[in-house]
């Protein structure tokens, strides 16, 4: 379990303010100038030795994607772009960073940046986050008045500046280069990669995006040192992180652990248990709606860490966790999330534009039963046909719930169909 | 160059290929619908994944670039299924509407089902409908059919310049559409049809007329303007069904105008079908053997001083050159192919060529356009700047009247002062021509066929020559024709002598000193000018001459006769017989030999084989088929003072150039719609007229 001592966020609850002073009472700005002074390579250096994985959801090591930027310019400019549009349901800890502690995303923007040898960053915010769009700011603009941003940053003789551009209201501008797309201007439809954000991103130019926590924890990284870091968790997957629990819980929360806390103690320590006892646990999405759910009998034991959930064929994801308890129709849930991947693709490629809304429309009829036996292996196939031919992680992240239901519920499938032809008979 | 194995066979490619051309190189097919060789690469469509060893997912093909040691697996189980799978996805909200469906037979969807699909369905839900989109008079649209593929998008922003197109809402709700329901107002816009993989986009002229398996096809050349275009014709029975476009990577690559494509429906229109002579003032339907009685009458005698020959724009070299020899005999020099009264002389070759070819655009780095409107006038070849311009920043300035020609263009001026004063050295364009490595000076009609034309022409070759635009590896100066005959006519010497031109006849024969003239085919002068003169019509359509005309001679279009058309550019191309002429008309040749032999000049030829032994030998070029020469540079135009007034380009409606255009319903609606904008509303009201 986290200790007081090794939290980064330590306003997460916005207990104090947010504003600059309190912040740099909290640590933040400290000796950034230093930090700095240390290198481009020290720093992307240390990032790697700290073992931060990519909070946003695919847990790629932060440091090494750092490292794919161009170390000497061919004329182009290069740019830090923070993806900001949390959209994932289930997820909302990059909303509480933004509104309780911006500064430590924005110092975060500084160091980040200057490793990667960009010449600013841009906050790609999802729009509805209207007041943290302002939060964000007037923060900005605390720290640019402060001398930390602009012109000479922090006084280390770099210029580096800081941008805020508000989302217009689509899941899918948090795939990062639909977001590029449109924080162009353009519709926000996912590139083809190659080419990949780092050889031609943002206006062409050399690009990294990067979720809102991981750039945030990046200065107290720096700070403390990637030892400190990479000695919470467990190997490969080191460090602390936000969690997000919600639903069937007694207290829901964002909460920073340690990564590889079991989901258990995860949910019984913070979260105030599930309502009506663990035993009245059905399952638990564990990484936002785009992974598998998790039956009771692997949530008892389960570890909260990418390595872990991988290994019971689901995903830490954005640590979103959201629990249902038994009073939950299961096949209803899921039912609506399809709902809401259909709603959300981009219309793009063919498996996502064509299959999402036919795995809908089975997954509404499965609800009442109103289907043959024989359609829960052609829904299985058919999300088989969408994962992994798609443009974006979408089309996948929209047959992964359906997966999960029908691998540790399909008896309950069956017990709808049968009960409905029963009625229907 | 990168080395790749693809289903156990190395092969070795270019550097920035893809991995499906890498596979089409090594003979494999993949299957495509978004991706198009001429378009951006869109990768939306999924069908053509590929394996690729040690990437994680399935690749797209057409998207991934070609690397060195890639090991590339088209016929595993597993990029069979997923085949399956997107033939399936794509088909779940296609109707099945085959049998109805303007695609049947020509279809990519159908046959790529056939061979790719599971052929067997398990979608249960309702299908998707769409509804019909509004895209103008030559694309009829089936929007419930469409996949998605965004080529025609990507055509109307890359290619045809005309960003109108774009795909609205997103997820299964995607709909393409032009935006506000207007028309894609491009002149090259029916290509989208071509390009559509399924039945979404269809020709509205052409639609539910025939089925592919009906037609006949015949590989032709296009004579709507100086192009060129290959182009293939459809035709049932004795019908000209459809124009379609070849491909001919220097001239057209694989487009065409919508005039190209769409205008072959007048020639089902107000067509000459039988010889007419004027009896007491009025049109009489006569024979053949009557109709040249009429003519010999009135040439018997008659000084050939006091004849002239005026030669249309869709002419094939082989009627001209009958009509030159017809002229000739009877004594008469005055034979004009410059209907327009372009000053350009026939002795320099270079002085009238497109010199540094079609192609050679892809190679210029700035291109100054003079009186001349390339999207009204080559529409192909506009495009082919506008590709340049996207994809190399090719730079283009102009003089002459303002236009949108899709492209970004540096205007410099309206007068031509303007080319005066860069011929003379002044100003950052002649310093930019200077210091390109391949510029480009486009003169068009608009600059030449005025009466200061000449000096014009010289002031563009001074230009040509002082900023070091011609070399021995590159001809800059290049004059853009709107006329398909008229390369042919001048390389024939259809010019009149001392430097006379249209004009000049026409005012001559007002003033009764010309009292013959023989209209072969043209048009497009002021032809009450000719109302006391006694003239011949030999010809198409009825159109503007006729109402002067005292004997009709009804002649084969383009599409009736096997012909040689000289390109702008100088490029020798066989037109193709596709069909034959409506009721007594005849080939324009044999017409001209029959005439010959009653007004007492026998032509020497019988068959087309002698007249093409005959035309060689007098003009050795016609021999060299689909060549781009290489015209010696040399001196031309007239030095002179330019006079004031915009350079005007000749095309203001570029639906309605000839006589085919101006029978065509389909061009009549195309130019209601795009170009008498607010005129045809203001005009219908239900009490006009």
């Amino acid at each position: 379990m986290l200790q007081d001592k090794d939290r980064i966020f330590t306003n997460l609850y916005g207990l104090q303010s947010w504003k600059l002073d309190a912040a740099k009472s909290r640590g933040d700005w400290d000796s950034t100038k230093e930090l700095m002074a240390k290198g481009q390579d020290w720093i992307i250096d240390e990032m790697k030795a700290s073992g931060l994985r990519g909070r946003g959801g695919a847990g790629f090591p932060t440091g090494l994607k750092w490292s794919f930027m161009p170390k000497e310019s061919d004329g182009r400019p290069s740019y830090l772009v923070v993806n900001a549009d949390e959209g994932e349901p289930g997820t909302c800890k990059d909303r509480d960073i933004m509104r309780h502690d911006p500064h430590k995303l924005i110092e975060g923007c500084l160091l980040a940046g200057f490793a990667m040898r960009a010449v600013a960053a841009y906050i790609y915010i999802r729009g509805e986050f209207f007041h943290e769009a302002d939060v964000l700011e007037e923060a900005i603009e605390e720290a640019r008045a402060a001398g930390l941003l602009g012109k000479n940053a922090c006084g280390s003789g770099y210029d580096f500046d800081v941008y805020v551009h508000r989302g217009a209201g689509a899941y899918i501008c948090g795939e990062e280069t639909a977001l590029i797309e449109s924080l162009e201007g353009k519709k926000g439809q996912p590139r083809l990669k190659p080419p990949f954000p780092a050889n031609v991103g943002v206006w062409g130019c050399p690009t990294t995006v990067n979720n809102v926590e991981s750039i945030a924890v990046a200065p107290t990284i720096l700070r403390r040192g990637a030892a400190w870091f990479s000695g919470l968790g467990r190997e490969n997957n080191v460090g602390a992180k936000i969690f997000c629990i919600s639903g069937h819980v007694n207290n829901p929360c964002n909460v920073e652990e340690e990564m590889g806390i079991p989901l258990k103690e995860l949910i019984e320590k913070h979260a105030g248990g599930v309502r009506g006892g663990w035993d009245n646990l059905l399952a638990v999405i564990p990484g936002g709606s785009s992974v598998p759910l998790l039956p009771k009998s692997v949530c008892d034991s389960v570890l909260m860490d990418f390595d872990s959930l991988r290994e019971v064929q689901s995903g830490l994801g954005t640590a979103a966790v959201i629990v249902m308890d038994k009073s939950t129709d299961i096949v209803k849930a899921i039912a609506r999330l399809s709902a809401f991947y259909k709603h959300e693709s981009c219309g793009q490629c063919t498996p996502c534009r064509e299959g999402t809304g036919w795995m809908w429309r089975v997954m509404e009829r499965l609800v009442a039963g109103n289907a043959d036996m024989s359609e829960i292996d052609m829904l299985l196939e058919v999300t088989k046909q969408i994962e992994g031919h798609t443009i974006c992680a979408l089309g996948d992240a929209a047959a992964w719930p359906i997966q999960g239901l029908i691998r540790h519920f399909r008896p309950e499938l069956e017990r709808r169909i049968e009960e409905y032809k029963a009625r229907a008979a | 160059m990168p080395t790749l194995t693809i289903d156990g066979n190395e092969v070795t490619v270019e550097n920035g290929t893809t991995v499906l051309q890498a596979c089409e190189v090594a003979g494999i097919e993949v299957p495509r619908f978004c991706y198009h060789e001429r378009l951006s690469i869109a990768g939306n469509c999924r069908m053509c994944l590929v394996e690729m060893e040690k990437a994680p997912k399935l690749v797209a093909s057409c998207a991934m670039p070609a690397g060195d040691g890639m090991v590339i697996h088209t016929n595993t189980e597993k990029v069979k299924k997923a085949r399956e799978g997107v033939m399936e996805f794509l088909l779940i909200n296609h109707p099945l509407d085959c049998p109805i469906c303007d695609q049947g037979g020509e279809c990519d969807l159908q046959d790529q089902s056939m061979a790719y699909g599971i052929g067997q369905q398990r979608y249960d839900e309702n299908r998707r409908s769409v509804r019909e989109k509004n895209m103008g008079p030559l694309i009829k649209t089936e929007m419930t059919r469409c996949i998605h593929c965004t080529r025609c998008v990507r055509f109307a922003e890359e290619v045809a310049g005309v960003p109108d197109l774009g795909a609205i809402n997103r997820g299964e709700n995607t709909e393409i559409m032009t935006y506000l329901e207007h028309s894609l107002a491009s002149e090259m816009s029916g290509n989208v049809v071509d390009l559509c993989p399924v039945g979404a986009l269809t020709s509205k002229p052409y639609a539910f007329s025939a089925r592919p398996w009906e037609l006949k096809h015949t590989e032709t050349i296009d004579v709507h303007d100086a192009v060129g275009s290959n182009i293939r014709i459809d035709v049932r029975g004795r019908e000209v069904m459809r124009a379609l476009p070849r491909v001919h990577e220097d001239v057209n690559e694989e487009w065409i105008s919508d005039k190209t494509r769409h205008a072959v429906d007048g020639l089902k229109y107000r067509r000459l079908d039988q010889p007419y002579v004027r009896v007491n003032g009025e049109l009489q339907p006569a024979s053949w053997q009557d109709a040249f009685a009429a003519i010999a009458a009135k040439t018997s005698g008659l000084s050939g001083e006091k004849m002239a020959a005026f030669v249309g724009d869709m002419q094939d070299m082989e009627s001209m050159y009958a009509l030159k020899q017809l002229m000739t005999s009877l004594g008469s020099k005055n034979i004009e192919c410059r209907q327009d009264g372009a000053n350009l002389d026939a002795s320099e070759r270079a002085s009238y060529l497109f010199n540094s070819g079609i192609a050679g655009i892809d190679e210029a780095d700035l291109i100054l356009l003079v009186g001349t409107n390339p999207r009204l006038e080559a529409a192909v070849l506009n495009a082919r700047i506008l590709e340049n311009v996207r994809a190399r920043g090719l730079k283009v300035a102009s003089i002459g009247a303002e236009a949108d020609l899709t492209y970004d263009v540096e205007h410099l001026g309206e007068d031509a002062s303007v080319l005066a004063e860069l011929a003379a050295g002044k100003g950052d364009i002649f310093k930019a021509l200077q210091a390109a490595e391949k510029p480009m000076l486009i003169v068009g009609q608009g600059a030449l066929a005025r009466e200061d034309g000449a000096v014009i022409l010289k002031l563009a070759r001074d230009l040509a020559d002082k900023a070091g635009m011609v070399s021995e590896h590159w001809n800059g100066f290049n004059v853009l024709h709107t006329a398909a005959a008229r390369v042919g006519g001048l390389d024939l010497g259809l010019v009149a002598e001392n430097g006379q031109n249209i004009n000049s006849l026409l005012g001559r024969a007002e003033a009764g000193e010309i009292e013959f003239v023989y209209l072969l085919g043209a048009d497009e002068f002021d032809v009450s000018k000719l109302k006391d003169s006694f003239v011949v019509y030999q010809g198409t359509h009825g159109d503007a001459a006729v109402s002067v005309a005292d004997v009709i001679l009804p002649g084969a279009a383009y599409t009736e006769k096997d012909g040689t058309y000289i390109n702008t550019e100088g490029r020798v191309q066989k037109a193709v017989k596709a069909n034959v002429p409506p009721g007594d008309a005849r080939e324009d040749w044999t017409i001209l030999r029959a005439l010959s032999e009653v007004v007492g000049h026998v032509l020497p030829f019988d068959t087309a084989a002698e007249l093409n032994e005959k035309l060689v030998n007098e003009l050795h070029l016609v021999d060299v088929v689909d060549v781009k020469p290489q015209a010696a540079w040399g001196d031309f135009g007239v030095e002179g003072d330019v006079a004031a007034g915009a350079l005007i380009s000749p095309v203001t409606d570029f639906y309605q150039t000839n006589p085919i255009a101006r029978a065509s319903k389909t061009m009549a609606a195309c130019s209601a719609e795009f170009v008498q904008v607010g005129v045809a509303l203001e005009e219908a009201t239900g009490t006009h007229g």
